[in-house]
């Protein structure tokens, strides 16, 4: 399974990465806001991204959207500091599989891109 | 600002910091900003607009964002870029945490990141500016809170 992480804070990619190691996926790419994301993603076509919300250039749940129309079948899991129910919901029902909220812990985000993923991948 | 509110962004620091490390900030007794400046090595600020106007930033040394970053990322040594990630992520994650009590219009920026000891940060902030003291790892850092 193809893997995109998107985060502005260097140190947050690098978490991310860290903690899904163990797990069976791709790191075909990485980016630091939602243009980058979108123009990573036409050439990488990742299965599962992991996307922020608070970014420069292009918020997440702009590029959420843009994704989704780009490949219905992503599956992402919208990551963000911005914890309010309403937030949440409206990366749902904007087409988000799940939101984690920020700070998260190894055991939580693994524990979310295992359910996202269908199972341990 | 009320002293709910204050306690909004206590709480939001204290979990952070247990949340992510195991070991909680003593928080200290926040006071009202005179004109003594409050800033340490790194400082991330984040401009607040919607009905609640002004911005928060959080300050701290070095060995605080050292460690801290040793926590997240299992020991990897911070160079100075990462340590003003880390400062722009933590401030990031208060003021994003904080929604849960300010509601979805409290409308934060993307962090903007000081390094070294300006002589003051006043811009954005709305008078009166709180500073809420804290110690982690026996080492300090203020959250610094001004909204209309």
């Amino acid at each position: 399974m193809k893997l995109m992480i998107v985060d502005d804070s260097s140190i947050m990619r690098r978490a991310i990465q860290k903690y899904l190691s163990p797990l069976n996926l791709e790191l075909v790419a990485t980016a630091t806001n939602g243009q980058e994301a979108l123009d990573q993603f036409q050439t990488t076509l990742p299965d599962l991204v992991t996307l922020d919300i608070t970014m420069p250039q292009m918020d997440g749940l702009t590029c959420l959207s843009r994704l989704l129309a780009l490949k219905p079948s992503v599956k992402v899991i919208v990551i963000s500091a911005l914890s309010d129910p309403g937030t949440g919901l409206k990366a749902l029902k904007l087409g988000a599989k799940s939101f984690l909220p920020k700070p998260f812990t190894e055991t939580q985000l693994v524990d979310e891109i295992r359910r996202v993923a269908g199972g341990p991948p | 600002m009320t002293e709910v509110e204050l306690k909004f962004f206590i709480e939001v620091v204290t979990t952070y910091f247990g949340q992510v490390t195991g070991e909680e900030a003593a928080m200290g007794i926040p006071y009202v900003k005179n004109a003594e400046p409050v800033v340490l090595d790194y400082t991330g600020l984040i401009g607040i607009s919607g009905p609640r106007k002004g911005g928060i930033y959080f300050t701290a040394g070095k060995v605080l964002l050292s460690e801290l970053t040793k926590v997240i990322l299992d020991a990897e040594e911070a160079d100075e870029d990462t340590l003003l990630d880390m400062v722009g992520e933590l401030t990031n994650t208060i003021a994003g945490n904080v929604r849960r009590s300010f509601g979805a219009d409290f409308l934060i920026s993307v962090p903007m990141l000081i390094k070294g000891r300006p002589d003051d940060i006043l811009v954005r902030l709305k008078p009166p500016v709180f500073v809420i003291p804290l110690n982690w790892h026996k080492e300090k850092a203020f959250l610094v809170v001004g909204l209309e």
